[in-house]
């Protein structure tokens, strides 16, 4: 074992053909109920789509649930996956994915006054969604290297930080602050959990309102554009500020109960901008009502917190890592959007996970899912003690 | 061995505590924003969903007494840009100019139209377009969102100059107009401006209609909710007979002049002219300041309705009013003679008769006339200027006529009172003046006319221009109902019998105003009212004759009457501006107009015969719906 040198050993091991017992007793350790929440939200997202198509699958649901079902097919895929091939794909995977972000400055297709989209001519990918699943992989893989007791030694942590700080940066530059804040905050979510110490978050935390100042001043003039008429949407209802009330209002004549399925007044006479993706939430809070809302934000809970519980269960410490990282990821997500289109937060493009419209939000976030899983499946995988 | 997994679990519990409350408080920030906040939020969600739109009324219709048009309404396609539908208002109409020239005042217009007007309602581009615009417009339909043409009405006066003054006329309504009533900031939405179109503005205008709509974020108009048919405005009968206003207008000719027909049993203004007259329809677009300018360096003031508006001394036209005053006062006998040398003196003054060799001694009946101004000067004084004043006004004569026109002006006939009221001293001389209509009086045409009916009747007879409304006839043109004068019918008599003899009686003043119609006889009056005071070295001299002054110092010419004498139907005012006498001026003129009223009356008509009824009839039903026109 110990002359063998890695890569030919990875082959091997890929390649290698299990027997089908164990590939069937590794599908039955998949965490179904998991699967179920994210298929109840799929659902969710088909329904909305159908409405926000003037009640008809095309332009949206279809398309989205079948992309669904190849997201469906990828993730069970990657829950099979072990965590050391997990750990061994880590960083080709964060090498691609900056490489993307690098790609995406140079070549990437403008939207909205800022470059994200990447045209793969059959698909426009988003590389800044998988620099994040790519992150959480890279982070968790250091830090199983690392292990908890050597966290104390801040040199340690300077590669992992310059390892976040790399894609965070390449995110602003395109430039897309949520996304990049979303990073960020993934990163220093596994800093913490992976067991910084105290006096290392002080140091880290103390001179964050100082950046901020530093960070508004370099914000493009779109940016600072959302975060005043964010703060006074009221200064130009027709303009900028018109996303926010108009989203306010549509949730607003929802009610309790809501206007009913298909009878959404504003969603259906299209004066709620982008409902099919980043206001998809609007369009069900006005047709379901508050109950509808509720529900929505109950299932989203759920799925956070039972991916929080899935690695807590989890008995390797790169396991419990991904599985954290991935939740506080699928949980920004719906923080974020949710905020935003509760008018809490300045808008920023971040869709609603699973029920937003878009192919490569949906993909990044089964592959994600997938990695969760696998976290599960291999929950009792243990760290061997000379591991890191 | 698992390791210790102690600080994770701390940790991750940490993180799920925090995730949990941001949750926590995001479904409370829902419940606010759906449940509390709800209802106040679903009001404005309301008024995202459906917008108002006001349809405008088609304004109404005037008809003459025959049931010609004389205002009505014919299409206008314009351009109107929907500012909901088009994100850059500035750049389209750019454009817009590019294909269809706008000049200053469209754009000015453009301009004010887009600072007032609400984003649902459409804005005029340009109005009249021509065919050429339209397929201009249509073509380049894509660089132009949001531009659509329509058609509007707008309104035509067929008649022209003809009845321009009456109908008066209509003009885009102005910005405090459109903030008085938002029914002005609709497309091709005219006021108006002078004349009946002024006056009945309220009748003419009609309800709006308004239709509400599902409309999107875009304003596109999804379907309909709710609409309300608007009602047009009411059709108008005018009394005015227009082919007698052309005959009329025709008798008047080039001259400066007003002449006013008036039916003397019930006040059915039947023409009334006001010369030189103007293009009504040129207001509807807006007027170009160069015609403006023209107009209002006219001195023969064509905007101006003379008949109404315009004031003259009644010159000796007042002379039957002053002896009405006389006889009803009691102050003069009708045979009371008084003697005229040709001359008055009071208080070192001395007061001309037209005559200067004077009349000698004669009655009222003589005194009318003869117009002699030396028996006026003494009845004048014997009744006192109060009583003419109270004689004048029963006459319609320096009290405001109740008519349907705006600017209209009452005149006056001054008392001592009111002019120290005023601040001017009042001597003995102006109410030997007023006696013979001259001094401080003033009339108006239509005041002469309306006096002229009162005599004849012995009614207080008051003018009126309309006669039906959506072809229901008013009662104020039933035949004598109006309340009958407060004088003696002996009284009016004697100057009816006067002015009979005006024109009848040989040396009467007026001989050439004699009808040619066998059987019928028309009573009269002159006047020749002098502008200026004659200067008395020039009067001495005896070589002094009106017609020798600069025109605008000749004497205004002056002629009232009334026809058939016997049995009074017409009234007639004729005003000639600097037409030097009345008598060789007004009254031949009068006399025409008189005749061709009482040509045109049916009852002056030789009867039809059976046959030519029968064919008549016939061509009626052939023709189909003739009939609704003519009321």
């Amino acid at each position: 074992m110990n002359n063998d040198t890695v890569v030919p050993k990875v082959a091997r091991r890929l390649l290698r053909t299990e027997p089908n017992f164990r590939m069937f007793s590794r599908l039955w350790r998949v965490n179904w109920f998991f699967v179920l929440l994210i298929c109840v939200l799929a659902g969710i997202g088909y329904v909305a789509l159908y409405s926000a198509g003037g009640g008809k699958p095309v332009p949206f649901a279809e398309p989205q649930l079948i992309r669904f079902g190849f997201g469906l097919i990828i993730m069970i895929v990657v829950a099979l996956l072990s965590p050391r091939v997990l750990r061994l794909m880590s960083v080709p995977i964060y090498i691609i994915a900056i490489l993307m972000l690098g790609l995406v400055l140079k070549i990437g297709h403008v939207g909205k006054g800022a470059e994200r989209w990447i045209n793969l001519g059959f698909f426009q990918f988003q590389p800044s969604e998988f620099a994040k699943i790519a992150l959480v992989l890279m982070l968790a893989t250091w830090f199983h290297r690392v292990g908890r007791e050597k966290m104390g030694n801040p040199l340690r942590l300077i590669i992992p930080a310059l390892l976040t700080l790399l894609p965070v940066v390449l995110v602003l530059k395109e430039p897309n602050l949520g996304t990049a804040t979303i990073v960020g905050m993934i990163g220093a979510s596994l800093f913490f959990a992976a067991g910084m110490r105290w006096w290392q978050i002080v140091i880290l935390v103390a001179p964050v309102p100082f950046l901020g100042n530093v960070i508004y001043s370099h914000l493009h003039d779109y940016q600072k554009a959302r975060i005043d008429t964010f703060l006074h949407p009221e200064h130009d209802p027709l303009g900028a500020g018109y996303n926010i009330i108009q989203s306010k209002i549509a949730l607003g004549s929802g009610g309790m109960w809501g206007e009913g399925y298909l009878h959404g007044s504003q969603g259906q006479l299209n004066f709620l901008p982008e409902k099919q993706t980043d206001f998809i939430f609007t369009m069900i809070g006005e047709e379901w009502g508050y109950a509808g809302g509720v529900v929505v934000i109950g299932i989203l809970t759920l799925i956070v917190i039972s991916g929080m519980l899935m690695s807590l269960r989890c008995r390797n410490r790169f396991g419990r890592l991904v599985g954290l990282g991935i939740s506080v990821d699928f949980f920004l997500y719906c923080v974020v959007n949710l905020s935003m289109v509760m008018g809490v937060i300045p808008v920023g493009g971040v869709p609603l996970p699973l029920i937003s419209y878009g192919g490569s939000a949906m993909l990044t976030m089964m592959f994600g899912f997938g990695l969760l899983l696998s976290t599960w499946v291999y929950r009792d995988e243990v760290d061997s003690g000379g591991d890191g | 061995m698992p390791v210790k997994s102690g600080v994770f679990t701390r940790r991750a519990l940490m993180i799920m505590a925090v995730q949990a409350g941001i949750l926590g408080t995001l479904a409370y920030r829902l419940y606010d924003l759906q449940v509390i906040k709800g209802g106040e939020l679903k009001k404005l969600a309301q008024r995202n969903r459906t917008s108002k739109r006001l349809i405008a009324p088609s304004r109404g219709t005037m008809y003459d007494r025959c049931g010609v048009l004389v205002a009505g309404n014919f299409p206008n396609w314009r351009a109107l840009l929907m500012p909901e539908e088009t994100t850059d208002i500035a750049a389209v109409i750019e454009r817009f100019s590019a294909i269809v020239p706008l000049d200053d005042r469209d754009r000015a217009r453009i301009e004010r139209d887009r600072r007032h007007l609400r984003r649902y309602v459409p804005l005029t581009l340009k109005e009249f377009l021509s065919w050429d615009d339209m397929a201009r417009i249509g073509l380049n339909a894509p660089t132009l969102p949001g531009v659509l043409v329509d058609v509007g009405s707008t309104r035509d006066y067929p008649l022209k100059e003809l009845t321009a003054h009456i109908v008066g006329y209509v003009a885009p309504p102005n910005e405090a107009d459109a903030q008085k009533d938002s029914i002005f900031s609709l497309p091709g939405m005219r006021i108006g401006r002078a004349g009946l179109e002024q006056t009945q503005e309220d009748r003419l205008r009609g309800q709006p209609g308004s239709v509400e709509m599902e409309v999107n974020a875009l304003g596109r108009v999804i379907g309909e909710i709710e609409r309300v048919d608007g009602l047009p405005g009411n059709k108008l009968g005018l009394t005015i007979d227009t082919e007698l206003q052309s005959q009329v207008l025709s008798r008047v000719g080039d001259r400066i002049a007003s002449a006013v027909v008036m039916d003397c049993r019930n006040g059915e203004v039947m023409a009334m002219v006001s010369t030189p007259s103007f293009d009504p329809s040129l207001f509807d677009s807006g007027v170009s300041h160069a015609q403006w300018n023209a107009w209002m360096s006219d001195s023969r003031t064509p905007l101006v309705d003379k008949a109404v508006s315009g004031l003259y001394p009644p010159g000796s036209t007042f002379k039957p009013a002053v002896a009405m005053a006389a006889l009803t006062s009691k102050a003069v006998s009708p045979g009371e003679r008084f003697s005229c040398p040709g001359y008055y003196d009071l208080g070192g003054v001395r007061f001309h008769c037209w005559n200067r060799y004077g009349h000698g001694s004669i009655n009222m009946h003589q005194a009318l006339k003869y117009s002699c101004d030396v028996y006026f000067y003494q009845v004048a004084r014997r009744c006192g200027i109060e009583a003419i004043q109270k004689s004048g006004n029963l006459f319609g004569l320096g009290t405001k006529l109740d008519i349907e026109l705006p600017h209209t002006r009452a005149g006056s006939i001054p008392t001592p009172a009111e002019r120290r009221k005023h601040g001017f001293h009042w001597n003995g001389g102006d109410t030997v003046n007023a006696g013979i209509g001259q001094g401080l009086v003033q009339v108006t045409p239509l005041a002469l006319a309306t006096y002229a009916s009162r005599l004849a009747s012995g009614r207080m007879i008051s003018p009126h221009l309309i006669r039906s409304i959506n072809d229901q006839t008013l009662p104020q043109s039933t035949f004598n109902v109006a309340e009958e004068m407060p004088f003696a019918r002996s009284d009016l008599d004697v100057v009816r019998g006067g002015m009979f003899a005006v024109v009848n009686e040989p040396q009467g003043t007026a001989p050439a105003a004699r009808l040619s119609i066998p059987g019928v006889q028309m009573a009269g009056k002159t006047g020749s009212a002098q502008v200026r005071r004659v200067p008395r070295a020039l009067r001495e001299s005896g070589h002094f004759n009106s017609m020798n002054l600069p025109w605008e110092y000749r004497p205004h010419a002056l002629f009232i009457c009334y026809a058939p004498y016997d049995n009074p139907r017409y009234s007639v005012a004729v005003i000639v501006e600097h037409g030097n006498a009345g008598a060789t001026e007004a009254a031949p003129l009068a006399a025409r107009i008189m005749t061709d009223t009482l040509l045109r009356d049916p009852a002056s008509r030789t009867p039809l015969s059976r046959n030519t009824v029968a064919s008549a009839d016939m061509t009626m039903s052939q023709q189909g719906g003739m009939e609704d026109k003519i009321p």
